[in-house]
Order: structure tokens, then sequence, then C-alpha cells
């Protein structure tokens, strides 16, 4: 999740998360998790004060280009229409320094 | 463990309105293994507030850290080099990581980032329960391994209130099981059920809370004194 939302810091004013089809994933649910995290992302995103709408999640095998343009393009057009986010640029900020090791 | 959950986000926009610049400190013990304020939580929790912040036109700048223990001060202690440049800090620690960063600290001003709830554990993927509530004189000798004071809604000792249904829930919350019927029922799977007609006397609450602040004093533990007269 961490990194959906450092991209919308960097810059980006939407986030479209593709997983494997349902049923179908080599990590057999890790494209389900993957669907909650992105909807708690969703819910983030909307206590911040940007449309929840900004981060999706599909579901599409590499076999299906077609429906994956038309999923892209459907999503695009979304986005155009939200406008950009109004973060100007990511803000300076760093992580200090562990003292030993480390830390999860 | 004990067990938190993040404050809302706006709960921690109120909190940092006016600060400039803010350390996030997450802590690496149990709020890290029940996710509320691990080096990942603290990540998200940050880019969340940053971007908040931002859209309000009063932008904050929030670094990250963790420590592996916010509840020891020599865990902590490298800290105080490097806080005299921020505004604040934002605790992701369990209050007593948050009140161990303010005791160590007392020039920074020090704030909670999550809500302490319970001392209990994962009862399944993504849900903690309650399992113990401290009242220092466990009783889980008597009660098969259960406890009520914990998990009983009433604190009861002595049985059942009455409430319980067919299923053997709890009448105050249908999705709870009752403590009693599962103290039953497990004292009756170790074929020691006899032990539940012993009536338990009035508990002494002077062990808990009631007893005001607590305190452990280990004196094999503690440091040795010189006896300067010899």
């Amino acid at each position: 999740m961490g990194h959906i939302l450092k991209t919308f810091e960097d810059g980006a004013d939407g986030v479209l998360v593709a997983g494997c089809l349902e049923g179908r994933c080599h990590f057999q649910t890790g494209n389900l998790y993957a669907r909650q995290r992105v909807e708690h992302v969703a819910e983030l995103l909307d206590q911040i004060g940007l449309e929840g709408e900004r981060a999706r999640m599909i579901n599409i095998s590499a076999g299906m280009g077609a429906k994956f343009a038309e999923l892209a393009n459907e999503f695009a057009k979304t986005i155009s229409a939200l406008g950009p986010t109004g973060l100007k640029k990511k803000p300076a900020s760093r992580e200090l320094p562990l003292p030993s090791g480390k830390i999860e | 463990m004990i067990v938190a959950d993040q404050k809302p986000i706006e709960d921690i926009r109120k909190m940092l309105k006016g600060k400039k610049k803010v350390l996030a400190i997450g802590c690496g013990t149990c709020v890290a293994v029940c996710f509320a304020g691990g080096k990942r939580e603290v990540g998200v929790l940050s880019s969340a507030v940053r971007m908040a912040t931002e859209l309000e036109g009063e932008p904050v700048q929030i670094d990250e850290t963790i420590v592996q223990r916010q509840c020891e001060k020599e865990f902590i202690e490298h800290l105080g080099d490097q806080l005299g440049e921020y505004d604040a800090v934002l605790s992701l620690g369990c209050g007593v990581g948050v009140q161990t960063l303010a005791d160590q600290f007392p020039g920074t001003r020090i704030l909670p980032g999550l809500n302490t709830k319970f001392m209990g554990g994962p009862t399944e993927q993504g849900v903690w329960e309650e399992r113990c509530q401290g009242c220092g004189n466990c009783l889980l000798e008597y009660t098969g391994g259960i406890c009520p004071i914990s998990r009983c809604a009433k604190q009861l000792m002595n049985g059942p209130c009455g409430g319980t249904d067919e299923g053997g829930r709890c009448e105050v919350d249908p999705d709870t099981p009752c403590a009693w019927f599962n103290i039953w029922e497990r004292m009756d799977a170790l074929d020691i059920q006899d032990q539940l007609m012993e009536i338990q006397p009035p508990k002494d609450w002077s062990t808990s809370r009631d007893g005001g602040r607590r305190k452990i004093v280990r004196k094999d533990l503690q440091k040795p004194k010189l006896d300067e007269g010899s």
C-alpha cells in the first residue's frame, strides 16, 4: 500500500493495479489480497481528500491485450475527468538511519 | 501482545495543525506484528498525512523512523540528537511507547498516532481479540485457561449469567462466544468440570486498576548499590 501512496506523492494522478484473473493467480490468493489492499488505499485517498476512484484494481490475463487497452483507456478517462490531484511535488522527507539492523 | 489501531487521519491532521516538521516513529515489537505501527504502517500513514496536509495548503514534512522497542529508553535514547529539528514527534507506538518517549524527551511534543486497544492476540488472519486485562492475580487455573475477566462482558467469576443463547453466544454481543460456556466445555473435555462446583470468593481487585498505578520491583535485577562505608 505504501508504494501506491508514494506514487501519488510522486505526482501520479491515478494508479491502476492489474492482477491475474481471480482463481488463476500463480500466488493463488495474491490477487485477492491485492484487491483488498487497493480498496484500502482508495478509502485512505477519500480520507486524505483525494477521490478514491484514483486507485483501481483490475483482473486481467496476459492474453487479454484488447481488454487491457479498453480498461486502461476507461481508467485514463476517469482520471482525466477528475483532473490533477493538486499535489505539486513530493514534499521533502527522509527516513532516519536505523541504529542497528533492519526492522520490519 | 499489546494490540493497537491507527487513529483516523482526520484526528492526526488536527493534532499536527500548525506543525511544519514532524518525525513519525514506529515500533518494531507488538504494534508491528498487529500491523498498526511497524515500518510499513509508518510509511503509509506518513505518506497519507503528507498528502492530506499539502492538499490543505499547510504541508507538513514528515520524516520516518522506527525503533525496535519504544517502551524502553535504551532503544530510543539515540533519537535525542535528532529531535531538536522537529516541531513534534508522531509516535506509532502503544501508549507505553508514547509515554516513554515523552519521559525521555520532555522538551519535545510527543503525539499519539495509535489508539492502544487491549492485550490479546490474533484469532484468525486480520482479527485480534482481547485475552487479558492484567488484573494482577491470574485465575486461569480455575477456568480451564479461559479468562472470564477479559472474555465475559460481565466479568462473572462463578458461572454464566443466564443470558447465554443456545449456540453458546453472549447476550451482550451475539458475535462473541460466552466465556463461561467455553469454560464449561473446556473443563468438561479435560474431565475437571467438578472443580467448577467450588465457589470462588469475591475477587480482590486491589491488584488490578482499583489499587492505582501498579509497579513491579525486582530486587534481584536492580543495579547493586555500593556501600560507601565498607
